[in-house]
C-alpha cells in the first residue's frame, strides 16, 4: 500500500470530498432544502411553541380516575387517561401489583406485567372456548395463499427463523392441551379408584 | 362498530364494539377514514409490549372525519376532515411546553417513561386506537389539524406516523453538508429518513436491509446506494469497507426492537423474548457509525432491556439522539416538503385491506409477504 492508498480514516482529510452542491440538487430532488438548522423543525431540541392549541394552563380532570391504576412514579391519575379494558380478574390482580408495588424503574414491574398478558390472554381463551367464536392458535394465515407466502420468502435470510413461529406460536396451545388431557385423565383414573 | 380487536399473541380479529364517548370536555369522536398499520404495531401484535390487554383496538395512523365533539372543544366542528399525530398530548405540561409533544406527562397515568400513544397498550395509556370504524381523540383542540385540501389522503395518514418519524430521524442524525448517512432499515421510516437526509446536506444516502423490493424501493424513491446485509459476511466491515474505513458520520435506526440480522439475536429477543427484542440495528448502528459520530434512533423500543453495546458508544465518543416523534411540530416545514414532491409518503403503499381482512393484512405485514412495504387499512368497503 503506497501513502496514496492508505484509507481516510488514517489520514486528516475523506480522500474522496462529496459530490458538489450542483451535482446533488440536478440528481436529488429538494436536496439541501433543510441545510440550515433553523430550518428543521426539531431544532434546537427544546422549544417554546407560541400556541399549542391549549386554552388552559392545566386540564380540567376526566371523570373516574378514582381506582384507575397508575405508576407510582406519576403524583396522581393524569387528567386525561384512557378508559378501554379496564383490570379484571386474575391478571388485572397480577397487573394491579405490578403497578402498585413497583416502579417503571424495577423489571419486577415489567415483568408482572408481561405475566398478566399471558394470563390475561388464556383467560380469554378459555371463556372464548364456551363462546360461539373459539380462539385459535394464529389468524390471518390466509394471507399465507392469498399473497403468495412461501414465493415471498424465496432467497430471504429470516425463513430460518420464520420457521419456528409455528413452534412460538401452537406450542403453548399444544403443551397446554396435553396438560389438560393428562390432568384430565389422572382425575379420572383417581375417581375409578 | 366493527374494530380490530387483540386476542393474545399472533391473534386480531374485528368485532363489534361500542361506538366510544366524549370522556373529557375536550375529547372528539372521529370517523376513521383511512388508517394504516405501522411495524411498531407488529411488536404489539407478538405480544412483547408489556400491559396489552386483550380486547384492545390497536392502531395510531389514521385520518377521519370528526363525528362530535366535547364541551370544551374550540377548533374542531363536527364535519371537519382531521389528521390526528400518533401521540396524544395536552399542550400545556412542562414537557409540551417546550415542543416535546411526544413526552407529555398529562395523559398516561400507567406510565412516566412514555406519552400517550393510540391504541399501544396501557404502557401508553390505555387508549383504544384508530383501526376501528370510530375512534376518541382527547385534546381535540391540541393533536388534530385539518387536511389541506390539496393533501392526498395517503399522504395524510402517513404524516401521523411514519414519514413525520422519518423525517425526524433525519433531523435527529444532526447531518451535516456533505455526511456519509447510512440508514438501517428500508421500511416506510427508512425510506423516509434517507429521502429527509438529502434535505439536509447529506452527500450520500446508503441504505441497508436484506428485503429485495425495499431496497429497490430505496433506490428508486430515496436515489440511495443500498446494501443487501444478507449478501455479506459482517455488515459492519462492509460499512467501514464503503466510507474508507472511516465509518458513517451518521447511522439512523429505523428498525426497532424486531431487527432481523443476526439469527440467535432475533430468536432470543423475539421469538422467546428473553430480552427486550432484538437490537441488532442498534448494535450495528454504534458499530457502523465514525468515531465522534451520531446515532439517530427511531425504531421503536419497548421498556424492558436489551443488551446493547453501550460501552463501543462510550469508546467511541458517540453522539445518541432519540425520542419518539413529536409529530405536531415537523408538521408545517412537513407539509411544504410534500407539496413539493420532496418528500413523497404515499410511494411507499404497497396494499390496502378493508378492515374485515384485518388479520389477513397484519400476517403478511408481519411476514413480509407479497413485498409488503406499507398496508392501509379502509374501515369502511364503501
Amino acid at each position: 500500500m503506497t501513502e496514496s492508498d492508505v484509507p481516510s480514516a488514517y489520514v486528516r482529510d475523506k480522500r474522496t470530498p462529496p459530490p458538489s452542491r450542483e451535482e446533488l440538487r440536478a440528481r436529488i430532488p429538494g436536496w439541501g432544502a433543510d441545510l440550515d438548522p433553523a430550518d428543521r423543525p426539531s431544532y434546537p431540541k427544546l422549544q417554546y411553541p407560541a400556541d399549542t392549541g391549549a386554552h388552559w394552563d392545566f386540564p380540567e380532570r376526566q371523570p373516574g380516575a378514582e381506582g384507575r391504576e397508575r405508576s407510582i412514579e406519576h403524583a396522581f391519575v393524569t387528567p386525561a387517561f384512557g378508559t378501554a379494558q379496564p383490570l379484571h380478574g386474575l391478571s388485572g390482580a397480577i397487573r394491579r401489583l405490578a403497578y402498585q408495588r413497583f416502579s417503571e424503574g424495577r423489571l419486577a414491574h415489567w415483568m408482572l406485567l408481561i405475566v398478566g398478558d399471558r394470563v390475561d390472554a388464556w383467560e380469554s381463551h378459555l371463556r372464548s372456548f364456551v363462546s360461539g367464536r373459539p380462539d385459535v392458535p394464529a389468524t390471518g394465515l390466509r394471507g399465507e395463499l392469498t399473497h403468495s407466502g412461501p414465493g415471498s420468502r424465496e432467497g430471504r435470510s429470516d425463513k430460518r427463523h420464520q420457521v419456528l413461529d409455528p413452534v412460538v406460536v401452537a406450542g403453548p396451545w399444544l403443551a397446554a392441551a396435553g396438560a389438560t388431557a393428562l390432568g384430565a385423565r389422572a382425575v379420572v383414573r383417581a375417581l375409578r379408584r | 362498530m366493527r374494530a380490530m380487536v387483540y386476542r393474545g399473541p399472533y391473534k386480531i380479529r374485528v368485532e363489534e364494539k361500542d361506538v366510544p364517548a366524549i370522556e373529557h370536555p375536550n375529547d372528539a369522536v372521529v370517523r376513521v377514514a383511512l388508517a394504516a398499520i405501522c411495524g411498531s404495531d407488529l411488536h404489539l401484535y407478538h405480544g412483547m409490549m408489556p400491559d396489552t390487554r386483550i380486547g384492545h383496538t390497536f392502531g395510531h395512523e389514521f385520518i377521519g372525519v370528526v363525528e362530535q365533539v366535547g364541551s370544551s372543544v374550540q377548533s374542531l366542528q363536527v364535519g371537519d376532515r382531521v389528521m390526528v399525530p400518533f401521540n396524544i398530548f395536552c399542550g400545556s405540561c412542562w414537557f409540551c411546553s417546550r415542543g416535546l409533544y411526544s413526552n407529555c406527562h398529562n395523559v398516561n397515568p400507567n406510565a412516566t417513561a412514555v406519552g400517550g400513544i393510540y391504541g399501544y397498550s396501557h404502557t401508553t395509556g390505555g387508549y383504544d386506537g384508530g383501526q376501528a370504524e370510530y375512534v376518541r381523540v382527547p385534546f381535540a383542540d391540541v393533536g388534530p389539524v385539518k387536511i389541506p385540501d390539496w393533501m392526498h389522503d395517503e399522504d395524510a395518514v402517513l404524516l401521523t406516523d411514519a414519514a413525520a418519524t422519518g423525517y425526524f430521524g433525519a433531523q435527529l442524525g444532526e447531518i451535516t453538508e456533505g455526511d456519509t448517512v447510512v440508514v438501517l432499515g428500508a421500511g416506510p421510516v427508512g425510506l423516509i429518513a434517507a429521502q429527509s437526509a438529502w434535505l439536509m446536506g447529506a452527500g450520500r444516502v446508503i441504505v441497508i436491509d436484506h428485503l429485495r423490493e425495499r431496497l429497490e424501493k430505496a433506490r428508486t424513491m430515496a436515489h440511495a446506494e443500498t446494501l443487501d446485509y444478507d449478501e455479506y459476511d459482517d455488515i459492519v466491515v462492509e460499512m467501514k469497507k464503503q466510507t474508507d474505513f472511516l465509518g458513517a458520520d451518521v447511522v439512523i435506526e429505523a428498525v426497532g426492537a424486531e431487527a432481523d440480522g443476526n439469527f440467535l439475536q432475533h430468536v432470543a429477543g423475539t421469538k422467546l423474548k428473553l430480552q427486550g427484542g432484538s437490537p441488532v440495528a442498534l448494535n450495528w448502528a454504534i458499530d457502523g457509525v465514525r468515531k465522534g459520530g451520531t446515532v439517530s434512533v427511531v425504531g421503536a423500543y419497548g421498556p424492558i432491556p436489551n443488551a446493547v453495546k453501550f460501552g463501543d458508544a462510550l469508546n467511541k465518543g458517540l453522539t445518541l439522539r432519540m425520542n419518539q416523534t413529536p409529530v405536531k411540530r415537523q408538521w408545517p416545514r412537513m407539509f411544504e416538503h410534500v407539496r413539493n414532491g420532496h418528500l413523497t409518503p404515499r410511494e411507499m403503499v404497497t396494499h390496502r385491506f378493508p378492515l374485515e381482512d384485518i388479520a389477513e393484512a397484519y400476517h403478511v405485514f408481519s411476514a413480509k409477504l407479497d413485498g409488503c412495504i406499507k398496508p392501509l387499512i379502509l374501515p369502511r368497503a364503501d
